[in-house]
């Protein structure tokens, strides 16, 4: 079974059904948003078999595919993945047939085509499930490029108020980092000994002159900085988010971001592990001033869209000091939180997604009292809205519990001033359910005729496999943990870092020593 | 007295040469003995032929490194690979060139010397039919390219490179609208071509004084000498890159380029922006790889600041521009200052990466201006961006092929853009010129913005009643297109055979 080609299958998979839904007729709206579904569905059931047929003990890369390319550059088509690309290509499997499903009457309100929506969904998984199952850093750097056409035309073409100015900034704030981490991997191509191999280059690595590491870690960096988006270089986010339709708005944060803190994670610290260790104290005080001030800007928006983007700057800011603590609690804590949040953050998007095609509009002043109208979509955005500060009992707080602690065995400042951001995060959220479905009703939100219509059954097939899967992993996270804590181990120790001494919090028995 | 002996002519190495001389004069003939009516399909047919026999030719003598014709001439892999770029290129534009269904009589007038606004001017802007003697220039100039790389001593290049100017000169005239524009491009070429031209034979005296000869490998002798005058070597050295950096439209000597490539008719634009690209860097690179190799520590800061200021003259006024065909242009400079950064590395990998390079934008920018030939209304073609505006609604194909071009451009993967970046900058940084890639990597970022503002433009706004209409491409032009985004999808995706080329080819003959 392990030597069945998943990798390359999965993800070819995607791009064929785009070719496929793009040439069906206009017209024909419902056959392309069926095929779309199933094409999704189908490469769901694929994950999951590789999943299952992962093995857990083995070694850290499994499913190792290469194929000839440019071979004057050693550019091969490589694929392989290790435990934290698999649960992200896990992530992505579950959450596009959900995205799916949740944009099925987007389009209608525009006279735009269904069928090109649809495939571009499509499009985007192919270059989502590529960059993270590439194991050639040329590979990479043409999915992680690729990746913006269809997210710039999904913006551009299907958002809302605002979309051209929002895509065209998501797409040069990305491309500038792009085109940085372009300079870093020629630099790196010439003094790795002319490969783009991750595994030959990890072993070159260590004979990089200090020097020239750190300023292609920069490059790195800087790139994955600005997908994450880590403050300094988080302004194109809650534009993209604010313009973006729902359920592309939930991939943006939920999948695509992730290709940021990955990138981190795979590439900046296994690659140039004393440049991780120099850069990290910056990377840390990054990372708790995105807490604080994402979640401070959060607090003040009126536009449910944008609210949810700056909470999830928020969470970044989470994933970013858990990678740079270099414990592997919280490694494990920060890759748990890459799909813990895929899931919260994207229900929340889904769910603001189903207000907002009922009001008409995003903004939180425009609603009041909305849960005396539709009580049950009510409820689910509460749950939504606990999950995504992380309540206990749901999935977020396992992973934000362990990076706390995994950070405060090392740098206790640190976690003791991101502590308050789970303050703030109750704030905002709390204060944005209130504010939306609770208190007096808005006599205007009741003229709407669609605002009495409660949770469709298609939406409930939305909203549940996320429900049940944030409160699974919130009970029980083993199942991806285990999965994890091998891959996180590894980067720790490409990175030359030990944990410290005896900690006295035991998340679960595989972590405790 | 003593014979004078001939010197060995090795004709089939120079034949892709004498095929197109030959063809281009048998064209002027044929303009006396033919009637009006053929000359047309006689010509192209002549021209198509001609281009493609020399390329044969080319083909058939591709191990062939030798120098003849007195030392005249090399021919060496990158002539031959180059010489085979400018045929394929030159075809593509030959199709442009010869499109006739577009508009009635085609892109031509039949007499650029009739005043322009007068009653017989608009008669022949009308529906008469164009020149036919474009033919035999066109092949005149692919000829003079032709020589232009491979020629092996200065007066050769000088000869070469005004060969190939004065029929570029004349075509700029040509084009049946906008007259005045049209000449004046022409005229600026020429005068601006000319004290080019100029400052070049000034540097090949001053390159004779120098090493007392003109031949390359003389020249590259001599600077190996130190005992000779410092004044004349870099005196000449400038004089001769100023020629040749003012025919590759690299700042400060880019001036004429944005005029030229709006005045001139689109499909000369096309073949200038293709063609005389890879010829005037084909010169470049031999010039300096193989005669002044030995101060390329001396010049290589020199140009390295020439190609930075390329780089960002080409981007930021690219950004200001409202024309397709100027912002076209800019972004050719810019696209010369990139391959400036590959000849600078000086390595085999700089040769082979700046002719991978020529050939991946040549093909790209063949494409863009033969789009820029459809996009038209009652009055020509519409090269007001703001006309442009939601292109994509009314003709989804042509503008997801012009929206892939200019990814291509912007240097988006899986585009031939990005592998021919790539391998310039990549040569660059194994050169030791770190600092121009990073100057690459920072004008990258300004261009894309012009680029993905038509982009912006084609898709995201609404069309209006002044967008125009494109016009169905006959078969001639459909071919040059597809001919392009085929080659700019190839060399994006499986970019090896030709990459193999031309390291196989990097290496002159001295």
């Amino acid at each position: 079974m392990n030597d069945f080609p998943f990798l390359s299958i999965l993800t070819l998979l995607p791009l064929v059904g785009a070719v496929v839904v793009a040439l069906v007729p206009r017209q024909k709206a419902e056959l392309a948003k069926t095929i779309a579904f199933g094409w999704s569905l189908v490469v769901l059931v694929l994950s999951i078999f590789m999943w299952i047929a992962f093995n857990v003990g083995g070694d850290r890369f499994q499913f190792r595919e290469s194929y000839a390319w440019i071979p004057s550059w050693d550019a091969r088509f490589t694929f392989a993945a290790d435990g934290i690309a698999l649960v992200m290509l896990m992530l992505i499997a579950i959450l596009f047939p959900v995205v799916i499903l949740a944009s099925w009457h987007d389009v209608e309100k525009s006279n735009r085509s269904a069928p090109i929506y649809f495939s571009l969904l499509l499009a985007f998984e192919f270059t989502m499930i590529g960059v993270f199952a590439a194991a050639d850093i040329f590979l990479f750097y043409v999915f992680f490029e690729v990746m913006l056409i269809p997210m710039y035309f999904i913006i551009g073409s299907f958002g809302g108020q605002r979309r051209q100015y929002a895509a065209v900034k998501f797409f040069l704030y990305s491309l500038v980092g792009g085109l940085f981490m372009l300079a870093a991997v020629i630099g790196l191509w010439v003094v790795g000994g002319n490969t783009f191999d991750f595994g030959k280059l990890a072993e070159a690595a260590t004979s990089i002159d200090q020097n020239t590491a750190r300023w292609l870690f920069l490059g790195f960096f800087v790139a994955f900085a600005i997908k994450a988006p880590f403050f300094p270089f988080h302004t194109w986010l809650p534009d993209a988010g604010g313009a973006a339709p729902a359920g592309a708005a939930a991939l943006l944060v939920g999948v695509m971001d992730k290709v940021g803190t990955f990138g981190i994670l795979r590439y900046c610290l296994s690659l140039f592990p004393e440049a991780s260790r120099w850069f990290a104290p910056a990377a840390l005080v990054l990372g708790v001033i995105g807490i604080i001030y994402a979640a401070l800007l959060a607090v003040g928006q009126n536009d449910l869209k944008r609210l949810v983007s700056y909470t999830s700057i928020a969470h970044f800011g989470f994933i970013g000091i858990g990678i740079f603590a270099f414990t592997t609690q919280a490694g494990t804590g920060s890759v748990l939180y890459m799909v813990n949040h895929g899931l919260a953050t994207g229900l929340l998007f889904i769910v603001v997604g189903m207000f907002v095609a009922r009001r008409g509009s995003n903004l939180i002043s425009d609603f009041g009292g909305a849960g005396k109208l539709v009580p049950v979509l009510a409820g689910v955005f509460f749950f939504a809205g606990l999950a995504s500060l992380a309540l206990p009992g749901t999935a977020p707080f396992i992973s934000e519990f362990l990076v706390l602690i995994g950070t405060f065995t090392v740098h206790p400042a640190y976690a003791v001033v991101a502590t308050t951001g789970i303050i703030l995060a109750a704030a905002y959220v709390l204060w944005m359910v209130q504010r939306t479905t609770q208190g007096e009703l808005n006599p205007a939100l009741a003229e709407v005729p669609e605002m009495r219509k409660d949770i469709t059954l298609r939406e409930k097939f939305v909203v549940a496999p996320l429900i049940l899967l944030i409160i699974l992993l919130g009970f029980y996270p083993k199942p991806v943990t285990d999965v994890i804590n091998p891959a996180v181990e590894a980067t720790m120790q490409d990175v030359g870092v030990q944990d410290p001494g005896p900690t006295a919090v035991v998340a679960n028995e595989r972590v405790a020593r | 007295m003593e014979d004078l002996k001939l010197p060995g002519i090795d004709y089939g190495a120079l034949l892709p040469m004498l095929i197109l001389f030959g063809a281009a004069c048998v064209g002027i003939l044929l303009e006396v003995f033919t009637p009006r009516r053929l000359r047309h399909v006689i010509q192209l047919t002549l021209a198509f032929l001609a281009v493609t026999a020399s390329f044969i030719a080319v083909i058939a003598q591709h191990d062939t490194r030798k120098i003849t014709i007195g030392g005249a001439v090399a021919v060496d892999g990158p002539t031959l690979f180059l010489q085979g770029a400018i045929l394929a290129l030159g075809l593509v534009s030959l199709m442009l060139i010869g499109e006739r269904s577009i508009e009635r009589g085609g892109p031509f007038v039949s007499q650029a010397a009739i005043t322009v606004g007068s009653q017989k001017d608009l008669k022949q802007a009308g529906d008469q039919s164009g020149a036919t003697e474009v033919y035999p220039l066109t092949i005149f100039a692919l000829g003079g390219m032709l020589l232009f790389v491979a020629a092996n001593d200065l007066l050769t290049m000088f000869i070469a490179l005004e060969v190939f100017s004065l029929p570029l000169y004349l075509l700029c005239a040509l084009a049946r609208r906008r007259r005045l524009l049209s000449q004046e491009a022409a005229l600026k070429y020429f005068l601006l071509g000319s004290y080019a031209s100029a400052f070049f034979l000034f540097g090949v005296a001053l390159m004779y004084g120098f090493s007392g000869g003109v031949a390359l490998a003389q020249v590259h002798a001599a600077v190996a000498d130190p005992q000779r005058s410092q004044v004349l070597l870099y005196g000449g050295l400038a004089l001769i890159a100023i020629g040749l950096l003012f025919k590759a439209a690299l700042a400060p000597f880019h001036v004429w380029t944005p005029d030229v490539y709006q005045g001139a008719p689109t499909p000369v634009t096309a073949l200038m922006a293709a063609c005389t690209k890879v010829a005037a860097f084909g010169a470049l690179l031999r010039v300096l790889y193989v005669a002044f190799d030995g101060v390329r520590w001396d010049f290589q800061p020199v140009l390295g600041t020439i190609a930075v200021l390329t780089m960002l003259v080409g981007a930021i006024l690219a950004i200001t521009q409202t024309d397709m065909k100027r912002l076209l242009a800019y972004s050719s400079v810019a696209n010369a200052g990139y391959l400036l950064v590959g000849v600078l590395a000086l390595n085999e990998n700089g040769l082979s990466s700046t002719m991978f390079y020529l050939v991946a934008y040549g093909f790209s920018v063949l494409a863009a201006f033969g789009i820029v030939t459809l996009v038209r209304d009652a009055d020509g073609e519409a090269t007001h961006l703001a006309r442009w505006a939601g292109l994509g609604r009314k003709s989804p194909l042509v503008a997801a092929a012009f929206t892939f071009i200019l990814l291509a451009f912007a240097g988006i993967p899986l585009t031939s853009g990005f592998t021919a970046k790539f391998a310039v900058f990549g040569a660059a940084i194994e050169g030791g010129q770190t600092w121009l890639v990073v100057f690459g990597v920072i004008t990258s970022m300004l261009l894309a913005f012009p680029y993905l503002r038509v982009v912006v433009l084609l898709w995201l706004s609404e069309p209006n009643e002044s967008t125009p209409t494109v016009s169905i491409p006959g078969f001639l032009t459909s071919a040059a297109l597809v001919i392009g985004v085929v080659a700019t999808i190839a060399l994006g995706v499986v970019p090896a055979p030709l990459i193999d080329l031309t390291r196989d080819a990097a290496q002159f003959v001295r």
